[in-house]
């Protein structure tokens, strides 16, 4: 009886045991998998940087800027021009109760080229282009085309993995630069045409208030952005048959979903990260 | 012996706990068309994925040429990987590209070709597959046997030395699947390339198979040719090829060679000792011929409505019949003598050549409207044998005997 007593009491030590560290062990095992899929996918980017420069490199890399960079240059046009609307509307309203309208354009100004401008783009590209990266080469993946490429000795890392990252980091700071000027003009639309700020003050001060700093920070804000968007897109695609909680178009759809969200919230961690190294 | 070009000894994967290959043994001989037959999931993609370097063997080795791939320096059994084309079984055609895109894909990537050489190429294969008006077309704009030609397009453009075709007929009706396999073995035999298949076409695989191999219980049962395989005693025969050979009974109303062998002995056990049989052998002439001028589709539907109208005019006599090749039926009539025989033949002839000949024609060009005009001829041959005589001699002599019974002269009109 002895024994069945300490038995009894084994059991629920252990049951006791496991409900206290079952939370730990689950954040254990994500923090893991974090860890793992973060290595693979610093090794998938240096794999695919380092063929980058092979040959037959250079037209696909011009096809991916016409679909990453070119075919999303409407809607950041759009989006930087309202974006430079609001802030324009916001700033002034703001400014007027000091008596600073006046600095409006460097208001406007610096906070697109500092902020807005890089971290606006990635987000929009993450959803544009970022999205039909992943979409397209996870379909290739679940239908065998990569396993194709594999067997025709066509390295699909090269092939598919390489012109997306180069067209990125190519296409993102021009895209950026667009954002900005296109911003300042909503800028000045809403508050100079509609609100009345004065028009030659408005351009004086974004023309001072900006040194080359300010613009190549925010340049190389908008490089990481592209390198994370790229990579999380190409990677979530690349490896979208090795999921566990879904397959076929499922997978597809929840690696799409899962690209937009992790680019997104990695641009505004990296976007912190890099701003205080820059500061 | 020839040595093999591929070798597989005690190879072993597992995927995790579960085991998919067990100390498989197997040959591939260079120039043969060897098929692997096996049951859905027992194991015949991954072995093919071993074979073109997809997957590397838990245990064991893979040789190419006796010389085992893991000890080959990285070029050397890259070059060797080059030398292999891979037709996967949805096809795995890039569904962005044109067919002349997907096709050139190869040749634009892996090789230092001109653009008008690379040209030149991919609209050979274009030609050779019967696909000049579907180059410029997209995947998704095919139907399934030209997706498949386009496949096999893409597969061959590099002049590979092994093609290795997973399910190649999955997912097509029978009259295809017989199509595609009838253009694997006429452009094995034209290319001269070494072809492994996966396959579950059964009779009609072993056809154009010299070898066959067969994965039962994730290890190879047997290898041997198809004429081995009838007398192989294993419960794969149980298990697998008697299933699908059912299948194929159902479909065309003919039986298999196996079954067939079984019929002949079970019926001529029944007769009387003394009493005889005749065999007759049909041939459907200029095979080639009809699927250059119809296309593979429209020479399978041929083939079978031949073979529909010889059992139903002879089964209706107690006779018995079975496809003994591409092109070829043999039917048994166990209770005529030759005179008998004779006269039911002429009686078939005759319906066949007002009837019966014109219902195989319009049978294929319902398949292929567009099919160009065209000349074939169905042979005949007839022989008598004694129950103590081996079929095989009996069908050899009705062969010999063989003569020209119908002629069609296509005039163009429908």
């Amino acid at each position: 009886m002895a024994f069945d007593a300490d038995s009894q009491n084994g059991k629920e030590g252990w049951k006791l045991g496991r409900l206290l560290t079952g939370p730990f062990a689950v954040i254990g095992r994500a923090a893991i998998s974090w860890v793992d899929h973060l290595g693979a996918s610093a090794i998938f980017l240096l794999l695919a940087f380092l063929k980058i420069l092979r040959s037959k490199q250079l037209i696909k890399i011009v096809q991916q800027i016409y679909y990453i960079g070119a075919r999303s240059s409407m809607i950041i046009m759009l989006v930087s021009f309202f974006t430079g609307m609001v802030l324009g509307l916001q700033s002034y309203h703001a400014l007027v109760k000091f008596g600073a309208q006046g600095a409006l354009g460097t208001l406007v100004a610096l906070t697109l080229v500092r902020e807005l401008g890089p971290v606006l783009t990635a987000i929009m590209i993450a959803a544009r282009a970022g999205s039909a990266i992943t979409a397209e080469i996870g379909i290739q993946r679940i239908s065998e085309q990569i396993d194709a490429l594999d067997t025709m000795r066509i390295d699909p890392l090269r092939y598919l993995i390489s012109p997306r990252i180069t067209a990125s980091i190519i296409s993102f700071p021009m895209l950026t630069a667009l954002f900005d000027l296109v911003g300042m003009l909503g800028g000045y639309v809403s508050g100079v045409l509609l609100l009345g700020a004065n028009a030659s003050t408005y351009v004086y001060r974004v023309q001072t208030s900006m040194d080359i700093k300010d613009i190549t920070d925010g340049l190389i804000k908008s490089v990481v952005f592209a390198v994370i968007v790229s990579t999380v897109c190409c990677y979530q695609g690349y490896f979208t048959h090795m999921r566990t909680d879904s397959h076929g178009a499922q997978a597809v759809g929840l690696s799409t979903t899962s690209a937009v969200v992790l680019s997104c919230v990695l641009i505004l961690v990296s976007d912190y990260v890099v701003t205080s190294l820059l500061i | 012996m020839e040595s093999p070009l591929i070798e597989f000894r005690d190879v072993t994967k597992r995927f995790g706990v579960r085991s998919v290959l067990e100390q498989v043994n197997l040959q591939i001989y260079e120039g043969q068309v060897t098929t692997i037959i096996g049951l859905s999931g027992s194991g015949k993609s991954v072995l093919l994925k071993h074979i073109i370097g997809l997957l590397k063997p838990d245990e064991g080795t893979i040789l190419f040429k006796g010389i085992p791939l893991s000890e080959m320096k990285k070029g050397e059994s890259a070059a060797n990987f080059a030398q292999i084309s891979y037709m996967f079984q949805d096809n795995a055609l890039f569904d962005s590209m044109t067919v002349y895109e997907n096709i050139a894909l190869p040749l634009r990537e892996t090789t230092n070709l001109s653009k008008a050489e690379i040209d030149l190429r991919v609209m050979a294969r274009i030609e050779q597959t019967e696909l000049k008006d579907a180059a410029h077309k997209y995947p998704s704009e095919l139907s399934g046997g030209m997706q498949k030609r386009a496949a096999l397009a893409r597969a061959l453009v590099t002049d590979p030395r092994i093609v290795l075709f997973d399910e190649p007929t999955t997912g097509q009706d029978p009259v295809r699947k017989n199509a595609i396999l009838g253009m694997i073995a006429q452009y094995q035999r034209k290319f001269g390339f070494t072809a492994i298949l996966v396959s579950h076409e059964i009779p009609d695989v072993y056809f154009i198979s010299n070898r066959i191999l067969a994965l039962y219980e994730r290890s190879i049962v047997f290898q041997g040719s198809p004429e081995e395989l009838e007398d192989f005693n294993h419960p794969f025969k149980d298990e697998v090829i008697r299933s699908l050979e059912g299948l194929q009974n159902e479909l065309t109303g003919l039986y298999s060679k196996r079954q067939f062998k079984v019929m002949h002995h079970v019926q001529l056990k029944q007769t009387t000792s003394g009493a005889t049989y005749c065999v007759a052998v049909f041939s459907l002439n200029d095979l080639d011929i009809i699927r250059a001028g119809a296309g593979y589709d429209a020479a399978q539907v041929a083939i079978r409505s031949l073979g529909t109208y010889i059992d139903k005019h002879f089964g209706a006599i107690g006779g018995f019949s079975t496809r003994r090749r591409s092109n070829e039926f043999v039917t048994v009539l166990p209770y005529s003598d030759l005179t008998e025989a004779e006269s039911i033949l002429k009686d078939f002839v005759k319906d066949f050549q007002e009837q019966g000949i014109h219902d195989v024609w319009a049978a294929a060009r319902k398949q292929t409207p567009s099919a160009r005009c065209i000349e074939f001829t169905v042979r005949a041959g007839i022989a008598q044998g004694q129950p103590v005589a081996d079929i095989d001699s009996v069908i050899d002599a009705a062969k010999s005997q063989q003569k020209e019974i119908a002629r069609l002269r296509c005039d163009g009109r429908r």
